[in-house]
């Protein structure tokens, strides 16, 4: 897939002009279809905007005025309201130590197979790829209940233990998938030559394959922490103490407590979509890259 | 020469560590689901053997059914929306100057968390002070609805979010196929004298039709499944009315603490997203498939 980014890149200077006599209703017809995606990217945007808006204002702003309006007199004492008053510190620590260590683990755990699987020659490769490639299929809301009775009798309820690994296990189809498509399309010669030289597998994983596969790595590693940072099930099911709930599930409990503030509830809620909209600013290539790579691989 | 490369010893610690992974916590639990079907259990007591009873009760359940026809609704409204992204990528990837851009602008809603969406609506849909009713309100609309809180419109009103956060996600995947459709097939159809419609319509629609078949898949599994935004903006209420599977076999579970008949429906769940999976590809299949 990573042909994709350089050709949409290339497309725009493509962009040859047909002279012709419709050229004038095609001018017509181009503002139109123009209107109607800038209008598209309103209503996609707009929701945010007006959250931000809301966030700085007082409730008497809120409830008396057009949902168009500025605020006044921005209010930020609502971002230190929100950030002081309640767990979020903890949540968001929480949050980002567990996104950060379940997509090394991830990460690692898939280069592994996909090395393995690619590289390698046994019997059983089709059927272990193959066992990977279902799991992808299955629906994890159909898998919480036994895990939630797993993890209890495994003491791991309302650890982060429970988290980290059903995370990783549950991310490992679809970076797989990703890795695949690379692992297939890259020449294999430079590990060839590492063989007849002697070199042990080990070594040929760590010191070539891996350091070569880093762009695919890097992308898949950016569609693992969006899914990791906005995951709620697992979050809300197997953690019950504020101690290791993360933002998602954090901000979901602490949101309901304020009910009307909703400069509060505002400022809350922008706080926990700041690092992904920040992520989002300077690794979008990236993250196009990754989600389109990893829906049509499936 | 080879023999490095197929050191079983190597195999099985690259391989293992991940395998147990996703037996112990994807396959192992899914039959274990099955299996605790057959339960009278609360979660945490002894669990009693009751044969098919959850079954039995299950399918006989009309909260059950009409979950179910939830799901499908959305899957339905959500199949649905795909011709329009459609569209919108047909005319975004036709080299038109700051697609760009908004294709990303698009996909914003995509990267935030379900709970701040949920939270995020269900205050544009605050009956007195949201966005949806202050607007309606700019209309002249008089009786504005009561959203989330009417069991008529509730079910619908949590659409518009689902919609909302995708529509950046299929575009993106419509435009990467489209953006692969050679240029030289469009050159040719245009010297030939072919109208940007007929191209559309003719050419580019027939060639991505592989990637459509699989954003159908992925929209109509994924609405099968479908659970944050309902169990945040409405838990399933008011009153049942925005039930879906998921979240139905949520409350059973974890609020009814009716762990065996909860298992049951999960299992229900897996059974039909499955069969779905089988269905859809089984209707989809031609022998002309493109890949990419």
């Amino acid at each position: 897939m990573s042909e994709v980014s350089t050709q949409s890149s290339a497309a725009t200077t493509l962009s040859a002009p047909h002279k012709t006599k419709k050229s004038y209703l095609n001018k017509i017809g181009f503002g139109f279809l123009y209107l109607i995606l800038g209008l598209f990217a309103v209503i996609q945007i707009y929701p945010l905007i007006w959250l931000l808006f809301f966030s700085l204002k007082t409730n008497q702003e809120v409830f008396g005025m057009s949902p168009f309006s500025l605020p006044q007199d921005p209010q930020w004492g609502n971002y230190t309201k929100a950030w002081t008053s309640g767990n979020i510190g903890v949540y968001f620590f929480n949050s980002v130590w567990i996104t950060v260590l379940s997509v090394a683990l991830t990460i690692i755990l898939a280069s592994f197979v996909t090395f393995a699987v690619t590289r390698m020659s046994w019997k059983l490769s089709g059927l272990v790829l193959g066992l990977f490639l279902v799991a992808y299929m299955i629906p994890l809301h159909s898998t919480i209940i036994p895990l939630f009775n797993m993890y209890n009798s495994a003491n791991l309820i309302d650890s982060p233990v429970s988290i980290v690994l059903s995370y990783t296990a549950f991310n490992l189809p679809l970076t797989i998938m990703i890795l695949l498509g690379f692992y297939r399309t890259f020449p294999r010669e430079i590990e060839e030559a590492a063989v007849m030289d002697g070199c042990s597998v080990h070594r040929i994983f760590f010191r070539i394959t891996l350091p070569m596969t880093v762009p695919v790595l890097s992308t898949t590693a950016i569609i693992n922490m969006i899914y990791n940072w906005n995951e709620f099930v697992f979050v809300n099911t197997f953690i019950s103490s504020d101690n290791w709930k993360t933002l998602t599930v954090g901000i979901n409990n602490f949101v309901g407590q304020y009910l009307t503030d909703w400069g509060a509830i505002g400022a809350t809620l922008v706080i926990s979509i700041v690092p992904i909209l920040l992520a989002f600013l300077f690794l979008s290539d990236k993250i196009v890259e990754g989600m389109a790579a990893g829906s049509v691989k499936g | 020469m080879k023999n490095v490369m197929s050191n079983k010893y190597v195999i099985a610690l690259y391989t293992l560590p991940a395998l147990l992974l996703i037996l112990t916590l994807i396959y192992i639990p899914i039959v274990l689901s099955g299996y605790y079907g057959f339960m009278d259990w609360d979660g945490i007591g002894e669990m009693t053997f009751i044969g098919l009873d959850n079954y039995i009760t299950l399918i006989q359940d009309k909260l059950f059914w009409t979950s179910t026809y939830h799901s499908f609704l959305l899957a339905i409204f959500s199949t649905a929306s795909l011709l329009l992204y459609l569209a919108i990528s047909l005319v975004l990837a036709s080299k038109i100057k700051g697609s760009d851009l908004l294709r990303k602008i698009y996909l914003i809603p995509m990267l935030l968390s379900s709970v701040a969406i949920a939270q995020l609506w269900m205050k544009i849909f605050d009956p007195t002070n949201g966005m949806a009713n202050k607007l309606l309100e700019m209309f002249g609309v008089e009786n504005t609805p009561i959203w989330l809180a009417d069991p008529d419109i509730a079910l619908y009103a949590i659409f518009i979010p689902v919609i909302w956060q995708f529509a950046g996600f299929y575009i993106l995947i419509y435009y990467a196929a489209l953006k692969n459709v050679p240029d030289e097939i469009i050159e040719a159809a245009k010297i030939d004298g072919a109208s940007s419609l007929q191209i559309a319509y003719k050419i580019k629609l027939p060639l991505i039709s592989g990637i459509f078949k699989v954003t159908i898949m992925l929209a109509v599994v994924g609405s099968l499944k479908y659970f944050d935004l309902i169990y945040v903006m409405t838990g399933g209420g008011p009153n049942g009315a925005s039930e879906v599977m998921a979240s139905y076999m949520y409350k059973e579970a974890f609020k009814l603490n009716n762990f065996g008949y909860g298992s049951a429906i999960g299992f229900g769940l897996l059974v039909i997203a499955l069969f779905m999976t089988w269905l859809i590809s089984k209707l989809t299949k031609s022998k002309d498939d493109v890949q990419f």
